[in-house]
């Protein structure tokens, strides 16, 4: 028993965390983006490893908080934090502070797949009732919305890159386990060293 | 703020002294982001950030909340300052790795409860357990428990933590901002 969650219903979502996040990242120009750990550092990765991604392998619950104050930090760069579901739910009470502070260059994607990727699948509170978008939206996001299709997808895409934010999608996806592949510096000085170089030069 | 016995007016003009300190030296090292959960012993401190207008306050719903944020911050070339209660520290303990794996900067100010004359014993836990805990999350640790130090304390962990980069941590124990009574 489970609960009231749904373990069957996320098989068949027809997108993939993979295509995607590549397609997230295909045009990010000058985009800065923080990853949440787990699957969505590994899409990121796969989507051609970048010096203005901070791929978080630890700090679970943190990546929306940190791209808030990356965000404040840098109020003309768009950021992006890309994360998954039960690394959301575990910083819940970060929407709220995001939504408090209102940064207008901040977007919060969570590839949300109902499941708990790397530990073995098991169902996480977005498998229920829980809807993440209209907690951001009851929050005070600028926008918030779920896509569970190819055409809502392309259709939100440069809204993700430029709205007016904060904005928040929840992007279900199918529930699949990919291989890892290729994986970012693992060094956690090296990646804040080159993401302050690639941000802003020599300090 | 609260105190058990002796002059109101007289703790009040010392907890003046001590936030005046803090506050120039936030200052001085040009913080630009405020995360808190509040005290009533950082309720001056947080008064004058929300006055002065190049300070944002970032009020948390949990202290480990601002271990990322200021994160954030420092890779977006801000400084910042987390302030909260020892009771928040226990909060933190696994958000302390995002700042000691990658040497973020992080300054933290402690008001210390359970620390020195508590009144209510569910403080006491966590106060006691405060230093320890930071120590094992390698945070550099400066208690103060004399008014008269406090400036020259911040001073000396806000060096430590901006240009080592480490964490420090000042644990403002309540010798200095009075053990809260709630007029018992």
């Amino acid at each position: 028993m489970n609960g009231t969650l749904d373990r069957d219903r996320a098989a068949d979502y027809p997108l993939h965390r993979r295509a995607v996040v590549a397609e997230l990242l295909a045009e990010r120009g000058d985009m800065l983006v923080v990853a949440g750990l787990g699957a969505p550092v590994w899409d990121c990765t796969a989507a051609g490893d970048h010096p203005l991604n901070f791929p978080l392998w630890g700090a679970m619950g943190g990546a929306a908080a940190m791209g808030l104050g990356l965000a404040m930090a840098q109020p003309d760069r768009r950021v992006l934090v890309i994360t998954g579901d039960g690394e959301m739910l575990m910083g819940l009470g970060a929407m709220t502070t995001i939504a408090s502070q209102r940064p207008d260059n901040l977007a919060v994607v969570v590839c949300d797949n109902e499941r708990y990727g790397e530990t073995g699948m098991q169902l996480t509170h977005t498998a229920g009732s829980v809807d993440l978008p209209a907690m951001a939206l009851a929050a005070g996001f600028e926008s918030a919305s779920a896509i569970s299709s190819d055409n809502e997808f392309k259709a939100a895409l440069p809204a993700i890159r430029s709205a007016k934010g904060p904005g928040f999608w929840s992007i279900k996806i199918k529930a699949e386990s990919n291989p890892i592949g290729a994986m970012p510096p693992k060094d956690g000085v090296t990646l804040k060293d080159r993401f302050r170089a690639a941000l802003l030069g020599p300090t | 703020m609260d105190v058990d016995n002796g002059s109101v007016a007289a703790m009040q003009s010392v907890e003046v002294d001590w936030t005046d300190a803090n506050f120039s030296v936030l200052r001085d090292w040009e913080v630009r982001q405020v995360a808190y959960v509040p005290d009533a012993g950082h309720a001056e401190l947080i008064r004058r950030c929300d006055d002065a207008e190049d300070m944002r306050l970032v009020p948390l719903t949990t202290e480990e909340e601002g271990i990322a944020v200021l994160a954030g911050a420092w890779l977006g070339n801000q400084r910042g300052v987390l302030l909260m209660q020892s009771s928040g520290v226990g909060n933190c303990i696994n958000m302390l790795s995002l700042a000691r794996i990658c040497r973020f900067p992080l300054l933290m100010l402690v008001t210390m409860r359970g620390q020195w004359g508590e009144f209510n014993p569910w403080q006491v836990p966590m106060g006691q357990m405060t230093p320890k805990v930071l120590e094992a999350a390698d945070s550099l640790v400066f208690p103060v428990d004399d008014p008269a130090k406090m400036g020259e304390t911040i001073t000396a962990a806000a060096r430590m933590a901006f240009e080592g980069p480490a964490q420090a941590a000042v644990l403002i124990g309540q010798g200095v901002i009075g053990a809260k009574s709630f007029g018992k």
